[in-house]
């Protein structure tokens, strides 16, 4: 029908630019087969990127360094208060931070010969995809990765558009500070922001649907953030709904369930994210998807049910975690080029980037007990940590789960703050299977807060 | 309180096993679900799952000895250690036999998305997205890198017990388990007594993976005739004696049963499948872009389980103590697969509702199944009508024996361009030769020659054949 039009031959056509894609893609270049990647927005970085963990990881050091300057007034110091220019801070973020890292992987995918094209891709069978873009073009592939990520779910059973009303995406943008935000949400997401907001001058009123900050995740862990959330909050509602919003006169108005109303300048929605896999044609491919969630569904090489199409990342499934898309990415690259991967980790870790940090990898003591385990558990209080003396930190807990039979380490949790890098070891013991013991006899500088896992392996051995 | 594990009931007409590999030693500690033993039958190569968690105390067989159903082949110590909430656990071991052999079939496929990792650029067709894994069954401890070795190699690292601190499972471990240079057992007397190359050294597992020596040779089972006694041949030469394989006498013993029992009828047809093999050249790409290898005999079974649908006598078993027909509702053919270790027949479900590519697609899976070794009981029994395709091999004709209980089997040899009359014109056209034998007390020579010829305008008219392509 269309005369001219464009048909490209790959081996590999990557749908979806965010870290997922690029992995898959850069590790398919480097195995030497012909890749491209098809984006919506003709770019690499994906939501990571433009409207998630690097965006909101940028003004959250802002605010980390807005509320190290307020303590500092304890130790003598006093900087005065924080005049903030909004439109400097989002300059800074924007160029310095997300431009500069979104040239360099342009930059990457040039040098390894991966393509990027812009346009909304769609399956039309097994081995072509349909890119609707600023022309109509058609590329047919040996394989597909699907790696079209998620985006913010809207809040069930409410419809206001409008401007006051922000996904993540939006507040990322950080179009003003408002005087009141209300953020729905308790997840990673709405503390990450709300922390923000707050420290940049909101008054921030969080609304938790369940009993508990952080669902799912160790109370131990979550206490130490629950209660510096409640002072750098105006409030924060657990266990209540939020059942309506109406914009007036400039304002938002929100009915909180048995609160009564309340207004606000803007609202926050962080109520989860969804998997993009709709609209994609998926239909006209072999691939199946969840009936929860509409994930599609892979197995362990990250295959789906059609021969032709692999899928990685936020799309597949929980946890919706750059770092494990990454590593999907690049098992999805080296099992169609043959090679014996299976994406077979045991930790994957998760950070929760707020003050203090949250981060856990490997088993929970809960979820270690729900298997059967015989576990040990040992909980190591910062309050008896030279480091987090010397930077006023007290309120930070490494707590370790070991499985008693065989020593090994399972899981462990960790609060305070830098948790997100002092996870990292953790993460290598539990997936190289390591003893308590090993954690134990290995030396850990001095003062640092990675004693603190070292501290708490010795206290099993004990 | 030790319990003991016996042979389960591994379905009809199964009533021994032959024990290939044991997957455990004395004094091990594993896990429900972990692979205990590897037994042969008639049919398939199983593993046999640990019913429950807990300490292996004895092991009362030996690879190579047959066992009957209900024999003791483990016993467990009280599973003080396996503290994991385990459902057979708490069932007495009787009760847990049922559920086991439930298990055996589960067990023995599960693994095979992995263990595609045979070169991936086809990856197994329909690999089925990875179930979540049993609650209790932890992660292997093994680094990053040994696990990636373990892939390599093809060892599936549950099988393999791990000798490092924690009971890691080691580099030194995976190379053992794979048969590598078998060295330095690491294991010690533990790993000694586990026969290193188990179950282990699984996927690339080479189709001439001839079953473990097979033992002291046993009688075949008479069937009411005694063959009169074999003279002696040492008098006019040297002979050599060479046992059985399990496989082998079970075929002997199917096939002296058939042809014994059932009087066999032979009947010859011919089909001209020149329209059909132009058909099938045309789309072997496009089946094959749909990860497909388009063959004759998937549209031999689509013909065949048309046919059987007007002629049901035919998908039937004779029951001579009730003096009654039973005929099956429905359509499960078997086709006979070549295997170096001897013929096995697979079979395909509910023929008669699946298109032709659906049908290329799942024989395919299942001949590589077979081939390699892993098929499972389910993928061997129940089959109601079998059809035998020696084409590639040659010949011109074959008559083969019924699989019994079945009651028709079909034949199909090489088939040849032959100059064939054709409104008093001589025209090269394809012929495919068959042949139909059935069971004389279900069926006469008519209802056979009405049948084949069925099946023979099946194959000469393909628009029939192919709805799907």
């Amino acid at each position: 029908m269309v005369m001219g039009e464009l048909v490209d031959e790959v081996d590999v056509a990557v749908v979806g630019g965010g870290p997922g894609g690029y992995s898959a893609a850069f590790r398919c270049a480097e195995l030497g087969l012909e890749t491209v990647v098809i984006d919506a927005d003709g770019r690499l970085g994906g939501a990571c990127l433009f409207e998630g963990c690097i965006p909101s990881k940028a003004l959250l050091h802002v605010a980390a360094v807005v509320s190290e300057a307020e303590r500092a007034r304890e130790w003598g110091v006093d900087f005065g208060e924080p005049r903030i220019s909004l439109d400097q801070l989002r300059k800074w973020k924007q160029e310095r931070v997300v431009g500069k890292l979104a040239r360099g992987l342009a930059s990457v995918a040039k040098g390894k010969g991966v393509t990027v094209i812009g346009g909304r891709a769609v399956f039309e069978d097994s081995t072509t995809l349909r890119i609707e873009g600023e022309s109509l073009q058609k590329v047919r592939f040996k394989h597909a990765i699907v790696a079209t990520g998620s985006a913010p779910a809207p809040l069930p059973g409410i419809e206001l558009r409008s401007d006051r009303v922000m996904d993540s995406t939006a507040a990322l943008e950080l179009p003003e500070i408002p005087e009141r935000l209300l953020v729905i949400g308790g997840g990673y997401i709405g503390l990450e922001l709300g922390t923000v907001y707050a420290t940049l001058g909101s008054r921030v009123t969080l609304v938790e649907m369940t009993e508990g900050l952080l669902p799912g995740v160790d109370r131990d862990l979550v206490q130490p953030l629950q209660r510096r959330v409640e002072k750098l909050f105006a409030a924060v509602h657990l266990g209540t709904k939020v059942t309506a919003l109406r914009e007036a006169g400039g304002h938002v108005e929100a009915t909180l369930e048995g609160q009564g109303a309340e207004t606000f300048d803007r609202v926050l929605v962080a109520v989860g994210r969804r998997a993009r896999s709709r609209g994609l044609g998926l239909e006209a491919t072999g691939a199946r998807l969840t009936e929860r969630g509409a994930f599609v569904q892979i197995d362990e090489r990250c295959r789906t049910h059609d021969p032709h199409l692999y899928a990685v990342g936020d799309v597949t499934g929980e946890p919706m975690l750059a770092h494990r898309a990454m590593r999907q990415g690049k098992v999805a690259a080296a099992a169609l080029a043959g090679q014996p991967a299976a994406f077979d980790n045991v930790a994957v870790p998760a950070v929760v980037f707020t003050d203090p940090e949250i981060a856990w990898c490997g088993l929970s003591e809960a979820q270690a007990k729900s298997q059967g385990m015989e576990t040990k558990v040992a909980k190591f209080q910062w309050a008896a940590s030279g480091r987090a003396a010397t930077i006023g930190r007290a309120d930070g807990l490494t707590k370790l789960v070991a499985d008693a039979a065989s020593g090994r380490v399972v899981g462990v949790g960790i609060v305070g703050p830098g948790a997100g890098e002092l996870i990292a070891e953790a993460t290598l013991a539990v997936e190289t299977a390591a003893l308590v013991e090993d954690l134990a006899a290995t030396i850990h500088a001095h003062p640092t807060l990675s004693e603190s896992l070292m501290e708490a392996a010795e206290s099993l051995l004990a | 309180m030790p319990r003991q594990f016996t042979l389960p009931d591994l379905g009809e007409g199964l009533t021994e096993a032959e024990i290939v590999a044991v997957l455990v030693h004395e004094g091990e500690v594993v896990r429900e679900d972990a692979p205990l033993l590897e037994v042969e039958t008639d049919k398939a190569q199983v593993e046999i799952p640990s019913p429950i968690g807990g300490r292996v105390e004895k092991i009362h067989v030996t690879p190579g000895q047959t066992v009957k159903v209900g024999a003791v082949l483990v016993t467990f110590a009280d599973g003080a250690t396996a503290s994991a909430p385990s459902r057979a656990a708490a069932a007495t071991p009787t009760a847990g036999v049922a559920p086991a052999a439930a298990r055996s079939s589960r067990v023995a496929e599960a693994p095979t998305a992995p263990r595609a990792s045979a070169p991936a650029g086809r990856p197994a067709p329909a690999a089925p997205a990875r179930e979540a894994a049993p609650a209790g069954a932890g992660p292997v401890p093994a680094t990053p890198a040994t696990r990636r070795l373990a892939r390599e190699l093809g060892v599936d690292l549950r099988t393999v017990r791990g000798t490092g601190p924690g009971g890691r499972v080691l580099d030194t471990d995976v190379q053992a388990a794979a048969g590598a240079p078998a060295g330095a057992a690491p294991g010690g007397p533990a790993a000694a007594s586990a026969p290193a190359p188990t179950a282990a050294a699984r996927p690339p597992r080479p189709a001439t993976r001839e079953a473990a020596p097979p033992g002291p040779a046993k009688p075949l089972a008479t069937i009411g005739l005694e063959p009169p006694p074999l003279p002696r041949f040492e008098q006019w030469g040297a002979v050599e004696r060479v046992p059985l394989s399990h496989l082998r006498r079970t075929i002997a013993e199917r096939m002296t049963l058939s042809a014994t029992l059932i009087p066999h009828v032979t009947h010859f047809d011919r089909a001209d499948i020149t329209d059909l093999d132009a058909i099938i050249t045309r789309n072997l790409e496009r089946a094959r872009e749909r990860g497909v290898t388009l063959t004759l005999t998937a549209f031999l079974l689509r013909a065949a389980a048309l046919a059987l649908r007007a002629h049901p006598h035919f998908n039937a078993s004779l029951d001579p103590a009730a003096g009654e027909m039973i005929l099956k509702r429905y359509c499960h053919l078997g086709v006979a697969v070549a295997t170096p270790r001897g013929l096995i027949v697979p079979v395909l479900r509910d023929v008669d509702a699946k298109p032709v590519l659906e049908i290329g697609r799942e024989l395919g899976a299942l001949a590589q199944r077979v081939r390699e070794g892993r098929a499972t009981l389910e993928d061997l029994r129940g089959g109601t009508f079998t059809i035998t395709n020696i084409g590639a091999l040659g010949g011109t004709g074959a008559i083969p024996i019924i699989n019994y209980p079945e009651v028709a089997i079909l034949g199909v040899s090489r088939a040849r361009p032959q100059a064939v009359v054709r409104q008093g014109q001589i025209v090269p056209r394809l012929l495919l030769p068959l042949t139909l034998t059935f069971d004389h007390r279900v069926a006469d020579g008519a209802d056979g020659a009405r049948f084949a010829s069925e099946i023979v305008s099946l194959l000469e008219a393909p628009e029939r054949l192919v709805g799907d392509l």
